[in-house]
């Protein structure tokens, strides 16, 4: 599309059902019971000027631009705080209006500096838009008499100015930072002429106020006040691309506004049905990565991990690769074989890295990311439920009476979902937060958490087993749920087993240490409180019950009869952004796409028959296993597109003992990162902006992605996988991902309705699509379980093994905040790093004090796995007892302190749990100085050959 | 070698004394259907191999039963609707 601004109604839509007709300038017009004037006017097709009304905060009628008449009404209200009625005659243009406009106008532009040629708005700019509209020639009242315009512009955010001298103080942007992000950075300070917008306290500029950075108040803002720094330094966008974030689970959809090939801005999109024209700093402005200089464009190889890299050709690079790959299946088989796909990529990217393995390696050692994540939830809720993802959408949330939040730290993680579930508690939802740590939602401005109880962490099933026992014995079950929806005889025995006294919250408050007070009323909330939703993270699914926490969060649910209707449910935030989808694409070694075990011999011969070969029913190795094999000399080689695991898995040591012991590394990704110091063959891939295809978010909702710009590495990701297949023999001949598309939707029952035509059309889908659901399920389980009736798992707490003692006896707990995104690899590469420099480890006082540890100290943190170094940050949002880090950066190697203790069921590794000691230190240990080094040495390039001389 | 038997052992304890609560026979059997559906065979061989002096009765038992009998088909919801596959009416769950 050519560059036109997004729409904006002027005043949010109207969600009721009853509809109104009002005559607006002489046309009849129909809007649901509730719309603003203004937005009625808009949605027929005419504008009102305006000034102080924007679509995405509630009209406030302070500029009084808007006026309109209305037939029988006293004076000229404001058309965006005044309701539409039945019969209303409105009047939008009247020779009166022009002359009170016009009036208003003038009085704005006449504190307002009048270089409109230069200013970087000028084109993108409502005050100069509505000067236009109402006709403004010339202004009576001169700069002479006290004004704005000599107030400094603050910088400090590194990606948008504020400029106090073009502030019309029309307060959008104090309203979307309240209303919209949830934060309240933003006050108007003063009073009349005096008021000015203020971020935090008068000390205070953007950077250090408590603003996030999400963006709610630049795109809110009519003029060049706010204003991305990207467009005065690019210009004015000429075109824009509608695409999907590609950081988290939640799935912003973003106009990506481009000038050329570059891209000046993302900006929320209004329609995303993720976001809702909302974003975070990090899908809004850290995209800066996709230029940085250590981002490799060219393939590269070498024969051993000592060389340096050459540069070589494509055809060299994949040549060399194939060569190695099919040396190696020759003389151990192809079970020395494996692969790893990315939650990163598309879901086309996925299903082809898995259908590599698969059908041209021949081997079933496919495994993802997301098996140090979600695999648990895969498990948990399958086993219950019948289906491996959330039962909502984010929308549901407007309809929650309660909300449980458990092992998630939605503001930092989820951010944009954050938003919404502010909004829904400041109406009066009421709020459980489960977590060791006292995360931000517990108390932030307007929203209180009803209890928090801080677990010690890795009693996660204790504490649900607890209220299961409180909810079932004090009889506060829906049994008629149960009896309609149920397994009877499952429930029965489970209902037995929680009823026990040892599961009681007076007897496992030694364990779980949460006061049994709180717990009872905790349970008792939930289950009487009106509709309950549950929202989870790796809080739940990292530990060795991570897949028994999921389903005693599925138990809690069925019990008080919250799944199957909006409002309710049971809610994972996914990490990565396409977590979801490679899930669904037969990520994991049992399973193809769609969940279907190998074993099951018909699902083989569909694909088997597609393909055009024959596959191994049996189930393939998973990533510890694949490394703990290559150590032991079974499995030999690897290709991991866009994944780091050295940096991001469990057990660093054991991590790189196994990538060393391998034959040929391949790694296909944007950086050099951690993983490559061991590779063979670097295979450069291409960004999100690079590409098409489609991401799948938390709630299952299938988005495309759009490619916005040429890949600087020349491929897309795809190709890259299909040069490779091809290179080992393969005849795969796709050239466009919606091909890819149509073959997952040949093979997949719950894609059988997707195509790349159908999500231009309709924006995004949530699966599953199919005959049944063509329009796809934005609830599931509406009309009882996927898999017929609901199952009640006993969930026993078994203690983790990794245990405190007298050499560890803090328990470690990890987790990541708002500015970063996982390994980092992205966001350290942009100005994002003004918020996170380094990785802190939180610390209680009384810890801290104990160990002789003061804020910003240097301290060693050491498991029975390994050591390493950070600064204490001192706080009582950790219990004592309890110490907390992030893995942002790589210097910290905080994995390198984590152990291989995984979930019981699927082996995602126990990250939320490590017995450690802290003990004061002089800065970094010998392993990470050692390990600097040496990436170091193995991430040299040889310099270009030079030319022989004649 | 060593360090990856013991691996299987510890993860083969884990998941029966994840299975206790259900009873032993049950457990035995949840046990052996969750090891044949989630492990590549080069693992069971392995376990099949090792030293069995560290396995829990239940895991014991459950590779026993693996080794004469195979697998004893769906013990839980988890294997049983995945080893369904009921094809176009998937709903990827
Ligand atoms: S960027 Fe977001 S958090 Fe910061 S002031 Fe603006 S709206 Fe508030
Ligand atoms: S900064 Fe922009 S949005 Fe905020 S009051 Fe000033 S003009 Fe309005
Ligand atoms: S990181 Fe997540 S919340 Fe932030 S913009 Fe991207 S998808 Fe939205
Ligand atoms: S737009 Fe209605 S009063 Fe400002």
């Amino acid at each position: 599309m050519g560059y036109e601004p997004a729409p904006d109604f002027g005043t949010p839509a109207s969600t009721a059902k009853e509809q109104v007709t009002l005559t607006i300038d002489g046309r009849a017009v129909t809007v649901p019971a509730g719309t603003s004037v203004m937005r009625a006017a808009a949605e027929a097709g005419g504008s009102i000027p305006k000034l102080c009304a924007t679509d995405n905060v509630k009209s406030f009628g302070s500029c009084r631009l808007c006026l309109v008449e209305i037939e029988g009404a006293r004076g000229t209200p404001a058309s965006c705080t005044t309701p539409v009625g039945e019969g209303m005659v409105v009047k939008t243009q009247t020779p009166r209006l022009e002359k009170l406009r016009k009036g208003v106008m003038e009085l704005y532009i006449s504190d307002h500096p009048l270089d409109c040629l230069t200013c970087s708005a000028n084109g993108d700019c409502e005050l100069q838009d509505q000067a236009a509209a109402v006709g403004l020639r010339d202004v009576r009242y001169g700069y002479e008499n006290a004004n704005h315009l000599a107030q400094p512009t603050d910088n400090s955010n590194p990606y948008f100015h504020y400029d106090p001298s073009k502030c019309i103080v029309c307060s959008r942007c104090v309203r979307a930072c309240a209303e919209v992000q949830g934060t309240f950075a933003l006050t108007i300070d003063g009073r009349g002429f005096a008021s000015m917008v203020s971020a935090g306290q008068k000390e205070d500029d953007f950077l250090s106020s408590e603003c996030v950075s999400c963006g709610a108040c630049v795109q809110a803002c009519p003029t060049a006040t706010l204003q991305e720094k990207s467009v005065k330094e690019i210009g004015l966008p000429e075109r824009a691309v509608v695409t999907t974030c590609a950081y988290c689970g939640v799935g912003c959809t973003f106009r990506a506004e481009m000038r050329g090939e570059q891209l000046v801005r993302m900006v929320p999109y209004k329609d995303g049905k993720a976001n809702r024209g909302h974003s975070c700093v990090k899908g809004r402005f850290a995209y800066g990565y996709a230029n940085h200089q250590d981002r490799i464009t060219s393939p590269m190889i070498r024969d051993s991990i000592h060389d340096p890299w050459r540069e070589v050709s494509w055809e060299e690079a994949l040549g060399f690769a194939a060569s190695k790959v099919q040396a190696i299946k020759a003389e151990h088989g192809a079970m020395a074989l494996g692969g790893i796909t990315s939650s990163r990529c598309t879901n086309e990217e996925t299903f082809l890295v898995q259908k590599l393995i698969r059908s041209v390696f021949g081997a079933n050692n496919v495994d993802t990311c997301a098996r140090v994540c979600h695999s648990p939830t895969g498990y948990g809720l399958k086993t219950t439920f019948g289906t491996s993802a959330g039962t909502q959408d984010f929308d549901s949330v407007m309809q929650t009476d309660v909300a449980l939040v458990i092992g998630a730290n939605p503001t930092d993680g989820h951010p944009v979902f954050a938003s919404r579930l502010k909004k829904r508690l400041r109406e009066g939802a009421k709020l459980i937060v489960i977590d060791p740590r006292r995360i931000d939602l517990v108390r932030t401005p307007h929203v209180e958490a009803s209890y928090h109880l801080p677990l010690q962490p890795g009693t996660n099933v204790a504490v649900l087993t607890a209220m299961a026992h409180v909810i079932v014995t004090e009889g506060l079950v829906d049994r008629a749920y149960i009896e309609e929806r149920c397994e009877i005889d499952a429930y029965e025995d489970w209902a037995r087993f929680v009823s026990d006294e040892r599961h009681s919250p007076e007897v496992l408050e030694a364990v779980t240490r949460v006061p049994a007070a709180d717990l009872r009323e905790a349970a008792r909330l939930y289950a009487t409180g009106g509709n309950a939703a549950i929202y989870y993270g790796l809080g739940v699914t990292e530990h060795s019950q991570g897949s028994s926490t999921v389903m005693a969060i599925a138990n809690l649910a069925m019990c008080t009869g919250n799944v199957g209707r909006p409002g309710v449910g049971v809610n994972p935030l996914r990490g990565q952004n396409n977590v979801q989808g490679a899930c669904d694409m037969g990520s994991f070694p049992h399973e193809l796409p769609g969940y279907r075990h190998l074993s099951d011999g018909e699902t083989r011969a569909l694909f088997e028959k597609d393909w055009g070969v024959s596959l191994d029913p049996n189930p393939g190795l998973r990533i510890n296993n694949m490394l703990d094999a290559a150590v032991d000399g079974t499995f030999k080689a690897i290709y991991i597109q866009g994944e780091d695991i050295l940096q991001s898995d469990p057990n660093t040591r054991h991590v790189a003992d196994g990538l060393a012991a391998m034959d040929c590394v391949i790694v296909h990704d944007l950086f050099l990162n951690e993983t490559a110091n061991y590779a063979h063959v670097f295979l450069p891939g291409s960004t999100f902006l690079e590409k098409n295809g489609t991401f799948t978010n938390a709630e299952r909702r299938i988005q495309p992605v759009r490619k916005v710009m040429e890949p600087a590495n020349g491929m897309e990701d795809w190709q890259v996988t299909q040069s490779l297949a091809n290179a080992l023999g393969a005849e795969w001949s796709y050239t466009h991902p919606s091909e890819i598309l149509d073959e997952i939707a040949r093979l997949t029952g719950s894609f059988a309705g997707v195509s790349w035509d159908m999500l231009q059309k309709r924006g995004s889908v949530q699966w599953p699509v199919n005959e049944k659901y063509p329009d796809g399920s934005p609830v599931m389980h509406m009309n009882g379980f996927v898999r017929g009736k609901g199952l009640f798992v006993v969930t026993d707490y078994v203690p983790t093994d990794e245990k405190t003692g007298p050499r560890f006896p803090l328990l470690l707990t990890t987790g990541r905040i708002l500015s970063q995104y996982n390994v980092g690899a992205q966001t350290r590469r942009t100005a994002n790093t003004v918020w996170h420099p380094e990785d802190l480890l939180e610390m209680h006082p009384v810890d801290a004090e104990n160990r002789g540890l003061k804020d910003g100290d240097w301290a060693r943190l050491a498991s029975r796995t390994g050591e390493t170094t950070l600064r204490v940050t001192v706080t009582d949002r950790v219990a004592p007892g309890v110490v907390y880090t992030t893995f942002h950066h790589p210097a910290t190697q905080a994995n390198v302190v984590t152990t291989d203790y995984s979930d019981w069921a699927t082996n995602c590794p126990e990250y939320k749990v490590t017995a450690v000691q802290v003990s004061p230190s002089n800065g970094p240990t010998d392993w990470q100085e050692t390990y600097e080094s040496w990436s170091e040495k193995s991430r040299r390039i040889a310099p270009e050959p030079m030319e022989p001389a004649e | 070698m060593k360090d990856t038997h013991a691996a299987l052992v510890r993860m083969a304890n884990q998941i029966a004394r994840n299975f206790v609560a259900i009873g032993h026979d049950r457990a035995v059997l949840a046990t052996a259907d969750h090891i044949d559906s989630f492990w590549d065979p080069r693992m069971k061989a392995g376990i099949f191999a090792g030293d069995r002096s560290s396995l829990d009765p239940i895991a014991a038992a459950a590779i026993d039963h693996l080794q004469q009998h195979g697998d004893p088909g769906p013990q839980t919801r988890a294997t049983e609707f995945a080893k369904k596959g009921d094809l176009h009416n998937s709903d990827a769950g």
